[in-house]
């Protein structure tokens, strides 16, 4: 069933969005990211403008998202304070991303950036993810107790404006949350995602909570960014389209139910190898698109845009 | 813009009048029929078919020499283009040079009834900017750009591709000398706008008779409805946007509960 998208104006097929959406919805789920950095490269590839792909993806994480936060939110694994306070920088990088956005769009390289975007932060963050899980894993194995992060206590917690967050049982200074915010707000507004796959590892590497009230936390912050993110790109850029949305956020939210059952069966240290991985792949393929000659050299956009 | 478009066009009529008038010496002239004058884009759009049929009317007997060929072309609005050009920078590939190309249709198709060169000459091509390259208009290269007109090319390589620049040629059957028919298909990716069939009559090669009418593209119901609201209420539309997604999040949330008890 083919249908016509308002916005994006090209015509897709209905059973294909619904699909992509149950996919990545059950991955959001079972790792506490939006999907969004899997779904937007999709997007791309089935033909939508990447402008239009970028603002709708953030809606669609929303629903994901809020779908998946409830879950958490009945089995308390999710620190409201340090959501809010992630929050703060997550609104000032958010507005600062569309700027960035809607200023290389005007130069012609928002693909770039976003493509780079993608293989750096998600190069990074996975090579990181993988090999921490794999250390945990094999401490596990031999000493049975949990790997504690010492290393970072030291700058983190010399920081002032110091700040109880009781559902993490931590005692540290706002600075890290909101930067982390910032870095993640920035993110949302660039690539359509809502920034799960480099928050939760910041909330685990860098603020040290513990994993059980990660995921939920992260869905909790990442509700507010995308939907400011989604409100900016639709006032200023007027790319969110609405039917490509409404097809992915269906199979989004039954996906995120799945999901979010599924990882509560999964140890940490195996959920965390997971979601590296498929951060690495994500990576490698679009690392691939850029080192690669392109069939196509030319590009079409139209002429003096935003 | 727009009513520069009418006035553009109404004067591209009265061109035309002046050229038919010329070459009345031939006095045949075409009477046309559409299947539709108006393509509406539902919500399950998913490409449209336009018939375009007509006839030749003449006062005298069918002129000797080479028959009469018949070439349709239809046209979507047009606009100014962006081409980028991919170029390996520091290992990767990035936009680097870049042409604005002042004008090219959205989508063209044209359909003859011969092999497009025996149906009209270069000159008449020229003056009547009939064929894709023709149409496509790229006068401010920049100069500063080696190869200016490959970035124009690239603009009907890729519209080729994605199937809304076609040239079919032999697809209109001409009966007689008189009656003509051609089917163009329009695909499910249209843009909206005024779009132009043009019937252009030849005779070896010259243009003896041409005609154009406009076929309206339009979103309509739900399609044009939230179209416009992301235009003129997008505070509103992003409101409703994220009302849906939350209401979503929140029912399958409460239907997967209800589903485990």
């Amino acid at each position: 069933m083919q249908v016509y998208l308002p916005i994006a104006e090209v015509s897709v097929n209905a059973f294909l969005l619904l699909g992509l959406g149950g996919i990545v919805g059950i991955l959001s789920g079972m790792f506490g990211v939006g999907g969004g950095f899997l779904m937007t490269p999709l997007l791309f590839f089935i033909g939508i403008p990447p402008v239009v792909a970028v603002a709708t993806e953030a809606n669609q994480i929303v629903a994901s998202s809020f779908s998946g936060v409830l879950a958490h939110f009945r089995r308390r694994t999710v620190d409201i304070k340090m959501g809010l306070v992630l929050q703060v920088g997550g609104l000032i990088g958010a507005g600062l991303g569309v700027v960035v956005f809607n200023y290389l769009k005007s130069l012609g390289q928002v693909d770039l950036l976003v493509t780079l975007c993608y293989v750096v932060f998600l190069g990074v963050v996975g090579t990181l993810m993988f090999i921490e899980s794999l250390n945990a894993i094999f401490k596990s194995k031999r000493t049975g107790s949990a790997p504690a992060p010492r290393r970072q206590r030291g700058w983190v917690h010399a920081l002032p404006f110091k700040m109880r967050f009781r559902t993490s049982g931590l005692y540290i200074s706002v600075i890290p949350p909101i930067m982390v915010g910032v870095a993640v707000g920035i993110l949302a507004a660039i690539m359509g995602v809502g920034g799960g796959f480099i928050m939760v590892p910041a909330m685990i590497y860098i603020l040290g909570m513990p994993t059980k009230v990660v995921v939920g936390t992260s869905l909790f912050q990442i509700i507010l960014v995308t939907a400011f993110t989604t409100m900016l790109h639709a006032t200023t850029n007027y790319t969110v389209d609405i039917v490509l949305a409404v097809l992915l956020l269906v199979g989004g939210v039954i996906g995120a139910q799945i999901g979010t059952r599924i990882g509560t069966y999964l140890k940490a240290e195996q959920l965390r190898i997971l979601l590296a991985l498929m951060v690495m792949l994500v990576c490698i393929k679009l690392g691939l698109d850029l080192l690669l000659m392109p069939d196509e050299l030319y590009s079409l956009g139209a002429a003096g845009g935003h | 813009m727009i009513r520069f478009a009418r006035l553009a066009s109404s004067l591209a009529i009265i061109a035309l009048l002046g050229l038919a008038t010329s070459a009345q010496a031939l006095e045949e002239e075409v009477v046309l029929g559409l299947s539709q004058d108006r393509v509406a884009i539902t919500a399950d759009f998913d490409g449209s078919e336009i018939l375009i049929f007509g006839a030749v009317k003449r006062e005298t007997p069918i002129p000797k020499g080479p028959p009469l060929q018949v070439i349709v072309a239809v046209s979507g609005p047009s606009s100014p283009v962006t081409v980028r050009r991919k170029e390996k920078k520091l290992g990767i590939w990035v936009n680097a040079d870049s042409v604005i190309v002042d004008s090219a249709p959205s989508f063209y198709a044209i359909a003859t009834s011969a092999p497009f060169q025996e149906v009209i000459s270069d000159t008449e091509d020229l003056r009547y900017r009939v064929s894709i390259a023709r149409a496509i208009r790229s006068v401010g290269a920049a100069m500063n750009i080696e190869n200016a007109q490959d970035f124009a090319d690239a603009v009907v390589r890729i519209r080729e591709d994605e199937g809304l620049y076609s040239l079919r040629e032999n697809t209109v059957a001409v009966d007689q000398q008189t009656l003509f028919r051609s089917a163009i298909d329009m695909p499910s990716d249209l843009t909206e706008g005024h779009y132009t069939a043009r019937i252009f009559l030849t005779r070896s090669g010259q243009v003896v008779s041409s005609f154009e009418t406009d076929i309206d593209v339009r979103k309509v119901g739900l399609e044009r409805f939230l179209y416009s609201m992301s235009r003129e209420q997008p505070f509103l539309y992003g409101l409703m946007s994220l009302a849906i997604a939350v209401v979503a999040g929140w029912g399958a949330s409460a239907a997967f509960r209800l589903l485990r008890q």
